[in-house]
């Protein structure tokens, strides 16, 4: 615990990685840059170094220099993160595990796999194409195994198939000090020793690097069939997800776009979906179990008035519909550009689902913020809910950022998800809830406009909603969860 | 229109994803402990003949591979993917590592006599040779017309409407059965091979036999004489920054 007190000396750390590198240390600051943000609106904070290692014991010896030397390490998979995961806020050195792609082992009886952490999903899934086997776990992003694991992702097929804490069997992980260890193992169940895996799963980088994880399979469904249909109303499409959940219908992926996500998936995507509040479905199963869904499910949704009920087999189909609500996020910056997105969600018990959408639509719709709604329903009851607001442009009249005042949203189970990595930076003094113009210099842009912009009123306004219905969230999510 | 017997070409190749790497004797590429899988425009050519089967335009759908014996692999996914049955023509050894385009289609000329097939669907080229050969010499030796770069495969009437790629852009052909049509990019998208029917393929028939079984002479006319990598591109340098790259353009007489 002595070692917390060390004081930094980033200059020998580099220095030493560079005698053990060669050239895979970098501190150009291209690169540096290209490794300060990931997807975010936060404010881009570049490391002092970037590292490519190879192997876990290249990644056990760069810990074991930056640990002597005090210097703070972010490891970095392919920078999707949309909550400033990989900002280095105190500087440091990055490992970028990219060069960490290979998939070691896959046991197709087993139905498991261990993978380097660099490997993406997708990549993951075309390796495995021949083996009828595939992982089901598909954040928006084609983000890596290793980022997958850290952020505990979910994805559009967690109602069925859990998130990233159900499907890892075990990881080879690099502790702090630079010890090299195993957790976890193949089995699928084991009653011995401490759950570390599930530890690690989630701890965002904060407890050590993951350098191999070992996956869960699943069997590629024999039938697959994906279907959207339109309703008049947000509450229609909500109800419709809560009885087809309670019905037991074992739906593979549901998710709820409202209709100016839907608008905004259109004209990103190309698509020709009525700019209503939407459903997408997928059902999994075999031949016959998957009409047998498709039909139960268009029951319920004619009963809540839904039309427009539009399904597909052809995987070109599918795959368009998926990449269509996988692009949400650029089709939300897409409708205003120039501004940054503001990611958030709630996760809430399903029986209070459509109460909380309802208000907090309501509240949005008053509100001069632009904010679709998407949301895919996670399994065991627990959907979440995730407005996107792209931001603010330009800076106040101080070109300082105002601290924000209200309370984190926090649900018993979720967190708000999105908080804890805020909450950090909010720490560190960075200016954590404002956007700023695209183009990463704003001093840049302060020097080339030569004026200084005037304090924008709806800004104000803007912060001050957007504090009351994170606030009015928390209440709701809290109160539902004590009854 | 009388239902189609279709004949498909799955060729292994080394997987698309492995970065290939020249042996160092220079006589081929490493393909020891290499991840091989289906030629990718075999899948779309295999995967177009299996929907026309769903269409019921279709009623049997062979899928072939030549080669040596992990191709039985290659054909268990053909297999998978919905084909119904599979030929293994066995090729190996140096025999293999000369057998070009003009050697399959007279294997795949000897096969459709054998199978009465009317239909044959290939991949327009296969990734590790790139010939693009193997349709266009199988129609020349059938006398049968051909289709290449379908990117839209339809049945009209007795025949079938192909819209082809080609450079100048999209050319529309009609041609009378029995044809060729060698699959490119755009024509569909493969669907996975799933795991109850990879379980199913197991138990459908695979059956193998030699070019000499089908009385054909697979003699190379060509002979690779060496394989070598491209020419490694002159070292860049790296600059630090905006300054020292004008200054370095500028030394090199860009500007």
């Amino acid at each position: 615990m002595a070692t917390l007190l060390k004081t930094t000396d980033t200059q020998s750390a580099i220095e030493e990685l560079g005698a053990l590198l060669g050239d895979r240390l970098s501190t150009s600051p291209a690169v540096c840059e290209h490794h300060a943000t990931g997807e975010t609106y936060h404010a881009p904070r570049p490391p002092d170094a970037v590292v490519f290692p190879e192997t876990t014991e290249e990644v056990a010896e760069i810990v074991r220099i930056c640990a002597a030397h005090g210097v703070p390490m972010i490891p970095y998979g392919v920078g999707t993160s949309v909550e400033g995961n990989v900002c280095a806020l105190e500087g440091g050195v990055t490992l970028d595990m990219g060069r960490m792609n290979q998939v070691l082992r896959v046991s197709q009886e087993d139905l498991d796999v261990t993978v380097q952490a660099g490997v993406t999903r997708k990549q993951l899934n075309t390796h495995l194409r021949d083996t009828g086997l595939f992982f089901p776990i598909d954040p928006g992003a084609d983000a890596t195994l290793g980022g997958m694991t850290a952020t505990r992702a979910s994805g559009t097929n967690a109602v069925r198939y859990g998130t990233l804490k159900e499907n890892v069997l075990g990881l080879t992980v690099v502790l702090p000090d630079g010890q090299i260890i195993k957790t976890g193992g193949r089995a699928r169940k084991s009653a011995a020793g401490y759950d570390l895996t599930r530890l690690f799963v989630g701890s965002e980088g904060t407890l050590g690097v993951m350098t191999e994880i070992t996956l869960k399979l699943y069997g590629i469904p024999e039938a697959i069939s994906a279907a959207v249909c339109s309703f008049p109303s947000l509450e229609a499409a909500v109800n419709t997800v809560i009885l087809t959940i309670q019905s037991g219908i074992p739906i593979a992926r549901v998710e709820l776009l409202d209709d100016i996500q839907m608008d905004a998936c259109n004209k990103f995507s190309k698509l020709d979906y009525a700019p209503k509040d939407t459903l997408f479905f997928e059902f999994h199963g075999t031949e016959r179990g998957v009409a047998e869904q498709v039909e139960q499910v268009r029951e319920i949704v004619q009963e809540f008035g839904g039309s427009d009920f539009r399904w597909s087999t052809k995987p070109e189909e599918r795959n368009a519909l998926w990449q269509a609500r996988h692009d949400v996020y650029y089709a939300c910056l897409a409708l205003q550009p120039g501004k940054k997105g503001w990611a958030t969600d709630v996760c809430v018990p399903i029986s209070r689902l459509a109460e909380c959408l309802i208000e907090t639509k309501e509240e949005l719709d008053a509100s001069p913020l632009l904010a679709p709604i998407v949301g895919p329903r996670r399994r065991r009851q627990f959907p979440r809910l995730l407005p996107h607001r792209p931001g603010r442009s330009g800076r106040d009249g101080r070109g300082q950022a105002p601290q924000r005042t209200h309370d984190r949203p926090r649900t018993r189970h979720g967190r708000d998800q999105h908080g804890r990595a805020r909450h950090r930076l909010r720490q560190a003094g960075v200016p954590g809830g404002r956007a700023r113009r695209r183009g990463r210099r704003p001093h840049a842009h302060a020097q080339a406009d030569g004026r200084s912009p005037q304090p924008d009123e709806s800004r104000e306004s803007g912060r001050r909603l957007t504090a009351g219905l994170c606030s009015r969230l928390w209440r709701a999510s809290n109160a539902s969860f004590k009854e | 229109m009388s239902q189609l017997r279709v004949l498909v070409g799955c060729k292994r190749v080394i997987d698309y994803a492995v970065k290939v790497r020249v042996k160092p004797d220079k006589t081929g590429v490493v393909k020891e402990g290499v991840k091989h899988s289906m030629n990718p425009f075999d899948e779309i050519a295999l995967e177009e003949a299996v929907r026309l089967k769903e269409k019921q335009v279709a009623s049997e759908v062979i899928a072939v591979s030549c080669g040596p014996q992990a191709c039985q692999e290659t054909l268990r996914t053909a297999l998978a993917m919905g084909a119904d049955r599979a030929l293994h023509v066995e090729v190996s050894g140096s025999e293999y590592e000369g057998l070009l385009p003009l050697g399959v289609a007279k294997i795949l000329a000897a096969l459709v006599k054998k199978e009465e097939a009317n239909l044959v669907v290939l991949g327009k080229q296969a990734i590790d040779d790139d010939c693009n050969q193997t349709g266009q010499m199988l129609a020349a030796l059938l006398d049968w017309p051909q289709a290449t770069f379908a990117s839209a495969v339809s049945v009209e009437g007795e025949g079938l409407a192909v819209t082809r790629e080609v450079d100048g852009g999209l050319e529309n052909v009609r041609l009378s059965l029995p044809a060729v049509v060698t699959a490119d990019l755009r024509l569909n998208e493969p669907r996975y091979a799933t795991l109850p029917n990879i379980m199913k393929s197991k138990k459908k028939p695979l059956a193998q036999m030699t070019p000499g079984d089908l009385g054909v002479d697979i003699n190379p006319s060509l002979t690779v004489l060496s394989v070598e990598d491209p020419p490694v591109r002159e070292a860049g340098s790296k600059v630090e920054d905006v300054d020292q790259l004008i200054a370095k353009l500028k030394d090199s007489g860009v500007f």
